[in-house]
């Protein structure tokens, strides 16, 4: 930690958030909020005189509440960087006559109660997202009695009672009587593994954490006596089933069975109810102290980055690598990367490895200090355009302009454009080619895949980042669904022209899918929102031209979505079904006069 | 089985088909030879093949060396998920003196072979299409070129925990400048709340 504050190389913004990330893979522009800490990190020597002056008492956050703090303090010794920090919110205010006894005692002056927030502006080339985890509330599992009895503590708690830097300067005591307790009992998988409470997920470090803290406490008291409830022991990692076969040795009693019910005795011990599934009894045990070995959850900023980043999340609401095993560390995003807890539940040691990758996969794009981006990116041929600046109001990148004259053509910088084709799509003057992705491209595709059997066929229209990944990943699932479905991928369904889906019934197609990322999900800002009108357009007219509109449909499909898509592709061929033969040849009739009335 | 490798004399455009088994992810479920004759048959297909794996280092090298020597001017691999290698073909693209984006995949993996395991003709029909609807996307595909860009050498790293510490310090020793951004008054993050660490029994911090 100290080597971080210490280096040349790296720039330390803490009390930050980041607020706004603008551009793309190789030019990131980052806007990060620096709160006041309202003491000189430059000039603060930690001495502690301070926090000596000051009348405010608070629970210490890093001791979870089980010590104090006041208003102005370390969050703990070894901090980086070191200087005090001061709660403006919990500070009695630098009005003498109110306090300010900080201020004086504070000989070098380092206390400045009109310092203010800070807009920082960094442009950086790649991004790493390390947000760790929310450690999982137990308040909800009402029948482990966290928030009722005293002497039951979360497995974080414990960890802090029994450092050598915490509250009790590393010695066990009960809260209730702050005397040792004879006896400790483990609950594992709490807010874990469950479909009911919590996450059906493994946190994937609770076994391991919990078998260490036995040993820190048969190390210390020999005679304790620890009993661990458990489903299964998952001690698959290098040098842990070593760890748990010593923990047996030291007489750690190891029962199968998760206790359905804890009550306290009068002496403030627990008596905990659990059916031994190994013997198939219902047991009873009376415990000086429990301990809940809490699971981990995504960290609350998740969603926020999510939308900022526009990144994907996986079902269980952590950061949705590019590949789960060729690329676990990327995002599908290009220049960002995955370290620690934000990707999935880690223990440390995981968490070092897939930091470190991290680092590589970062210099490996940026080392040679250009890159290249993909020419997919949309033109406008000035011979067509109108300069009516649809497309200048659309692009999710301010990636075209309008020229400055009236009547001179939009214009596109290829450098800002992501390539997403909303402007192709929605251009009322057919001016705008999405390279790659280009009109011709596309019919060319649907006119193909009805050549033969139109009437039998389902195409769907579905978007590289989300939806296209969702059948990949039902295939990587073998999950299994209609075969008549005609997948067409773009890159964002903002791409998908009214032209397309006309084209297709036109051609015979019974049904039309389009499908893209969830609303906020959009790897392209927000351009489905354009798909979402469209589609709403597209299906007025339809109504108008007396073609059943509930033939388009509109699904937003996740990456991490293989059941859904299997599932929607069930639901397609059942519409699919519901039409025929007829209705078909009727629209394609009403389409061709249709054709011929705008031709006229 | 001998595979199955069909020479059209005249077509207008020469297009490249090659219909990967996959080892048997694909092939146990899709007729592949049958797959590769049929897109024999397609307008403006020069040579079609089915090929054990077109990925691997000989499929590669079977692919460039067909480029080469019959000038093929557009290839469709229908293989799995141009999600997974897509970059892999246009690379053996741009080796074999073709641009990469001439290029097309159909997904025979993802998203037949494997989601319509039971049903061998339906899925072998299926990929007939997706080829023929990949080889009438390549006949209209154009050469594109990447845009050369400066970057910046620096990274963000969102997070002061151990991922974020470490990840730092490896970008910093390797000479890159780092923005570490920590919500909290200090970084260490979870990590320095825990006592002893498993599984070498030390301290966190």
């Amino acid at each position: 930690m100290t080597d971080v504050g210490r280096h040349p190389r790296i720039k330390l913004y803490t009390l930050s958030e980041i607020v706004d990330v603008k551009g793309y893979v190789g030019n990131f522009d980052i806007k990060i909020l620096k709160k006041a800490r309202y003491v000189s990190e430059e000039e603060c020597t930690a001495c502690g005189d301070c926090a000596v002056a000051c009348p405010v008492v608070r629970p210490d956050e890093f001791n979870l509440g089980l010590s104090s703090r006041k208003a102005i303090f370390t969050p703990f010794p070894q901090a980086v960087p070191s200087a005090y920090v001061l709660n403006v919110n919990e500070c009695l205010g630098h009005n003498p006559v109110v306090c300010a006894k900080c201020l004086e005692a504070c000989e070098k002056g380092c206390i400045n109660f009109h310092m203010s927030d800070d807009e920082i502006k960094e442009r950086v080339g790649s991004i790493i997202v390390a947000t760790g985890l929310e450690p999982y509330d137990p308040t909800e599992l009402d029948e482990y009695g966290y928030t009722r009895f005293e002497n039951v503590l979360t497995s974080l708690e414990f960890e802090r009672l029994v450092n050598a830097g915490g509250p009790t300067k590393g010695k066990l005591i009960r809260p209730t009587d702050r005397r040792l307790p004879k006896s400790v009992g483990f609950i594992q998988c709490v807010g874990s593994r469950s479909a009911r409470k919590g996450s059906k997920y493994c946190s994937n470090t609770c076994c391991m954490n919990t078998i260490k803290s036995t040993l820190v406490l048969k190390e210390h008291y020999p005679d304790i006596d620890i009993k661990v409830f458990y489903i299964d022991i998952r001690a698959f990692g290098k040098g842990f089933e070593d760890l748990f076969m010593r923990s047996r040795r030291l007489g750690v009693h190891y029962l199968r069975g998760l206790p359905g019910n804890v009550e306290e005795l009068p002496d403030h011990s627990m008596r905990v109810a659990v059916e031994n599934t190994v013997t198939g009894r219902l047991e009873f045990f009376d415990l000086e102290m429990l301990v809940l070995a809490i699971g981990m959850k995504p960290a609350k900023s998740t969603r926020r980055l999510q939308e900022m980043l526009g990144l994907q999340l996986s079902p269980d609401g952590f950061f949705l690598e590019a590949h789960p095993k060729l690329q676990p560390v990327d995002a599908a995003s290009r220049g960002i990367f995955y370290a620690g807890c934000a990707e999935s539940p880690k223990d440390i040691k995981e968490s070092v490895t897939q930091a470190s990758a991290a680092a590589v996969r970062a210099i490996r794009l940026m080392h040679k200090g250009e890159i290249y981006t993909e020419p997919i990116t949309s033109e406008i041929d000035p011979e067509k355009c109108n300069a009516c600046g649809k497309c200048v109001e659309i692009c999710p990148y301010n990636a075209i302009t309008k020229g400055i004259r009236k009547k001179t053509p939009c214009v596109v910088n290829t450098a800002a454009c992501a390539g997403c084709g909303t402007c192709a799509a929605e251009c009322p003057y057919d001016a705008i080619v999405m390279n790659h992705f280009t009109d011709d491209q596309i019919n060319n595709q649907i006119d193909s895949m009805f050549e033969e059997s139109s009437q039998e066929k389902i195409l769907v229209f579905a978007c590289n980042w989300c939806s296209y990944a969702g059948a990949d990943y039902a295939g990587v699932s073998r999950l299994q669904y209609p075969s008549n479905v005609r997948i067409i991928r773009t890159m964002c369904s903002g791409r998908v022209d009214e032209k397309f889906i006309f084209n297709g019934f036109l051609n015979g197609a019974p049904v039309v899918l389009v499908s893209g990322c969830h609303m906020g999900d959009c790897h392209y800002i927000d351009a489905n929102r354009w798909t979402e009108k469209r589609v709403k357009k597209i299906r007025k007219k339809m109504e108008k031209l007396e073609i059943r509109p509930e033939r388009l449909q509109l699904e937003w499909i996740s990456a991490a979505e293989g059941s859904r898509f299997a599932e929607i592709m069930g639901r397609m061929e059942k519409l699919r079904q519901s039409v025929s033969i007829q209705e078909i040849s009727e629209t394609i009739e009403i389409l061709k006069n249709q054709g011929k009335m705008t031709q006229n | 089985m001998e595979p199955v490798t069909s020479i059209n004399t005249k077509p207008q455009m020469r297009i490249g088909v090659y219909v990967c088994h996959c080892g048997s992810n694909i092939a146990q479920t899709v007729n592949c030879p049958k797959v590769s004759e049929t897109a024999s048959r397609l307008e403006d297909v020069f040579i079609s093949k089915d090929i054990a794996y077109a990925c691997s280092e000989p499929g590669q090298q079977e692919i460039r060396q067909d480029i080469q020597e019959h000038g093929l001017e557009r290839i469709v691999v229908a293989s799995c998920s141009p999600r997974l290698h897509e970059p892999t073909f246009r690379q053996m693209m741009q080796s074999a003196g073709l641009n990469p984006y001439l290029l097309e995949m159909a997904n025979l993996r993802e998203q037949c072979s494997w989601v319509h395991l039971n049903e061998p003709d339906a899925a072998t029909q299926k990929a007939e299409d997706l080829v023929k609807m990949a080889v009438s996307r390549a006949r209209l595909l154009q050469p594109l070129k990447e845009e050369k860009l400066p970057l910046t050498k620096r990274t963000l790293v969102i997070g002061g925990g151990i991922a974020g510490i470490q990840t730092s310090l490896d970008l910093a020793d390797n000479g890159y400048d780092v923005v570490l951004v920590e919500k909290n008054a200090s970084i260490g993050g979870t990590m320095a709340q825990l006592d002893k660490t498993f599984p070498t029994m030390d301290c966190s911090i």
